[in-house]
């Protein structure tokens, strides 16, 4: 694959199509810039801050464009929130449709087959799989991610916390607990 | 594939790379700053000919590089003999990237939208409504799991662009947007999970009233 791959991007570049350096600042971009320690800080403070809270229930994409973050992939942004009696999960089950801006890029299992199908038929069957066991009480809801709305789960907050800064609440969040495959 | 359970085993990885692969990066790369990447349904589509065995059987970067060369074909940005032979023909003109290194950043946090002006919505919130039994020849994203079945409307986004018609070079046609929220009984039968549910965005056409 890479000797073919490497025969493409000489052709695109010589032809002009595409610039060499314009893709290793693509590739620095989703290697350093987004990643979910963008959707991390988003969650500390919705923890942290009640006003704050209130605008990313009311206009997610807004809120979340407050902290900086804001792109492709995040254009329409919907932010669901767990209680302890209603779990989210995330999937895109037609193709890999994922916030960018606040998660980067998905891992492979979350645009893999396995996940796709199974996610929507038995969430609790995968959720078990992750390690999270939710009570027969909690109702799961699952987002199937068909247009362009990316969800963004808001895990609840870990117990005894406090105390702590946002910047150590945000330490605190995981991918999947933003994805929903688990529970902090 | 939505709702098939035997597709195996979900392998998480422990401090996965964003990419496993030097070429997996510029596959990425080279599909968002392709001029082809101006329609994103139109990327989803080609993805969706890969035939069914080999799309399961490609990784996913795979899918992307079969789907980026299939559009630049399709495009005749490029020429079979120049994919063949991985030269540019002297005789073709060259292009001027649209895509500048400078420029980046800047493209990939430009706050886009894919709501337009379109008609209002003809779905309340709190309305029920049923996915149709619709089984179009190209692109939907109505998933099968879901044609025939009845749900609630829990939001409204407006009107959106509609992929159905985009994906085909067909225009814009911007449809209303909606939320639908089926319950888990409703998608999979008695065994389902009582207090469970599925949520898709779906756009107007692909409803009616129940």
């Amino acid at each position: 694959m890479a000797l073919r791959v490497k025969a493409l991007e000489s052709l695109l570049v010589e032809k002009g199509l595409v610039d060499a350096a314009a893709l290793d600042a693509i590739v620095d971009h989703f290697e350093h810039k987004v990643g979910p320690r963008n959707g991390a800080r988003v969650v500390a403070r919705a923890w942290s801050d009640p006003a704050f809270r209130d605008r990313l229930r009311a206009d997610a994409t807004a809120a979340i464009a407050e902290l900086g973050f804001m792109g492709r992939q995040g254009e329409h942004m919907v932010a669901v929130e767990n209680t302890p009696t209603t779990h989210n999960l995330v999937v895109c089950t037609l193709c890999s449709c994922y916030p960018w801006p606040v998660l980067g890029l998905p891992p492979v299992w979350y645009k893999s087959a396995p996940y796709r199908s199974r996610a929507v038929i038995d969430p609790r069957g995968v959720l078990k799989e992750f390690g999270t066991e939710l009570a027969d009480d909690v109702e799961v809801r699952v987002w199937d991610s068909t247009a362009e709305v990316r969800y963004l789960v808001i895990p609840e907050r870990p117990p005894a916390t406090e105390a702590l800064s946002e910047d150590e609440l945000a330490a605190l969040v995981t991918r999947d607990g933003m994805i929903g495959t688990t529970r902090l | 594939m939505g709702g098939m359970v035997n597709m195996g085993p979900l392998a998480p990885e422990a401090a996965e790379p964003v990419f496993h692969h030097g070429w997996e990066a510029r596959v990425h790369a080279m599909t968002v700053a392709s001029p082809t990447r101006g329609n994103i349904d139109a990327g989803r589509h080609q993805r969706e000919l890969i035939p069914g065995p080999q799309y399961l059987a490609m990784s996913y970067y795979e899918k992307w590089f079969t789907s980026l060369k299939a559009l630049l074909l399709k495009h005749a940005l490029v020429s079979p003999a120049e994919l063949a032979g991985g030269k540019a023909d002297p005789k073709a003109p060259k292009a001027t990237p649209r895509l500048a290194a400078d420029a980046v950043t800047a493209a990939m946090t430009a706050q886009g939208s894919y709501v337009r002006e379109a008609a209002p919505p003809q779905f309340s919130v709190g309305e029920a409504v049923r996915a149709r039994n619709l089984n179009p020849p190209g692109h939907t994203r109505l998933p099968r799991y879901v044609r025939g079945r009845r749900g609630l409307v829990t939001a409204r986004h407006g009107a959106h662009v509609f992929p159905d018609s985009n994906a085909h070079g067909k225009g814009e046609d911007p449809r209303p947007l909606y939320t639908v929220r089926f319950a888990a009984t409703e998608l999979w039968g008695p065994d389902a999970h009582p207090k469970d549910s599925v949520s898709l965005d779906l756009w107007e056409p692909y409803l009616e009233r129940a």
